[in-house]
């Protein structure tokens, strides 16, 4: 009897060492009954997409409170294409300002939750996003 | 060969990645996917690293990682870890000690949620080490979640199965001789730079006396996984276990109790699955006229049985 779970991976890039938003992400994800893949600290954007392969995961949460979130989004974005996988869902959050949002959400973002969105509104675009998508 | 097997064999990291999924998710056409695989395993070593939460056993894996790719074998690896009783959710986090070997192709690591299963296993990892193996893996790396004295389905999986401990346990080893102080063909005395290693490695040495007579008598050494300390040691006498198994008498008969165990499980999978179906029409009725004493429960298992 099939026992679909959705599988998430919390990713935080780069050098910030702020994980505590990542934490409380993956915490509520998974009282919402997801499997959270935690990767830890500074992770490249080639080990962040290897380990969204690797785990079939069905979506990537990057945390970036650097202000490098152009960056590191488009780099996700596009490896996970070069490899096939951008039927991956990226979703994101970390101190984003509202005006680079619209431009996230162009590269193929599908969601970007900036300071202050209640857990429970991750929890329903994934709950939505994860099974539409192809 | 299906495609999504063919593609996996053929190194496609999503195509194993989406089989284990399958096999974790029981998902539909999943068996007919392992008996496509089953013919192309019985190649990788499984080595099954198992003890108390906190002992080390994902640092110490990433040392097993590092050690046997320094020599060329290919490494897979299971990490199982516990799924929340009440939502089902988990927090996946054996990667975090391994993290390093996420560029290296020839690593491939994949974090189990224990979704229920109580030995410390999850229920795909027996069908994750197949498709693994399958796959060309040298060395397959099962850490199990977490254990305390009881959880052994590692050694119904694993060809080897290494017991990791720490200093701190004190007396609890003596309390542990049955279950998993039984199981181990290796025990592990990890963070042997805290005061009293020794202690630890003379109470296992205790316990294992009384294996000794038999064919393989396991041994205790001890690591500091940290910086490394005591891992050569370690894979040569993993190594000693697996080359003993493969050519004796007692290996030939793990072999066999393994496989006995994994068609059983298979059989007992099935026949719950078809237990749930059994009453699925009929479950709120029978339910109500056993609370109300008018039926009893064994009345009612009988009769749905005799309908299988």
């Amino acid at each position: 009897m099939s026992d679909k779970k959705i599988r998430v991976v919390i990713a935080k890039p780069g050098l910030d060492g702020h994980d505590r938003g990542a934490k409380v992400i993956a915490r509520a994800l998974r009282d919402a009954g997801m499997e959270i893949i935690y990767t830890g600290l500074r992770q490249t954007p080639e080990q962040i997409v290897t380990t969204a392969i690797q785990e079939d995961a069905d979506a990537v949460g990057i945390s970036v409170l650097s202000g490098a979130h152009q960056f590191y989004f488009k780099r996700v974005i596009d490896l996970l294409k070069e490899k096939n996988a951008s039927d991956i869902l990226v979703f994101g959050g970390g101190v984003i300002p509202e005006d680079d949002i619209p431009g996230l959400l162009d590269m193929g973002a599908g969601a970007i939750f900036g300071p202050g969105t209640p857990t429970s509104t991750a929890i329903e675009w994934l709950e939505k996003a994860v099974p539409a998508r192809t | 060969m299906s495609t999504l097997a063919e593609r996996a064999t053929g190194g496609d990291v999503r195509a194993m990645a989406r089989l284990i999924s399958m096999a974790e998710d029981r998902a539909d056409g999943v068996d007919a996917l392992m008996r496509e695989l089953y013919p192309h395993t019985g190649r990788a070593w499984t080595i099954g690293v198992t003890g108390s939460p906190g002992a080390g056993k994902s640092t110490l894996t990433d040392k097993l990682i590092e050690h046997f790719r320094s020599e060329g074998s290919t490494v897979g690896v299971l990490a199982v870890d516990p799924s929340s009783p009440y939502t089902g959710g988990a927090i996946l986090a054996d990667r975090l000690r391994m993290q390093r070997h996420t560029d290296d192709a020839g690593v491939f690591m994949r974090s189990l949620g224990a979704r229920g299963s109580l030995g410390g296993l999850s229920r795909g990892t027996r069908e994750g080490v197949l498709i693994l193996d399958a796959c060309g893996y040298d060395v397959v790396i099962i850490e199990t979640v977490g254990v305390g004295q009881s959880e052994i389905d590692v050694m119904r999986v694993a060809d080897t199965v290494c017991v990791v401990l720490v200093p701190g346990l004190g007396d609890d080893i003596q309390a542990m001789k049955a279950g998993i102080m039984e199981i181990g063909d290796l025990f592990v005395v990890n963070k042997a730079d805290r005061s009293g290693a020794d202690r630890v490695v003379n109470e296992v040495r205790g316990v294992l006396e009384f294996l000794k007579g038999r064919e393989w008598v396991p041994t205790v050494l001890q690591t500091v996984a940290e910086n490394g300390e005591g891992v050569p040691e370690l894979v040569r006498l993993l190594r000693l276990h697996r080359e003993h198994s493969l050519k004796s008498e007692a290996g030939r008969e793990r072999e066999l109790a393994r496989l006995r165990s994994k068609i059983e499980d298979i059989m007992l999978e099935r026949l719950s699955d078809r237990v749930e179906k059994l009453w699925t029409v009929r479950r709120e009725e029978l339910l109500e006229a056993v609370r109300e004493r008018k039926l009893d429960p064994y009345a009612v298992a009988e009769e749905l049985l005799s309908k299988a």
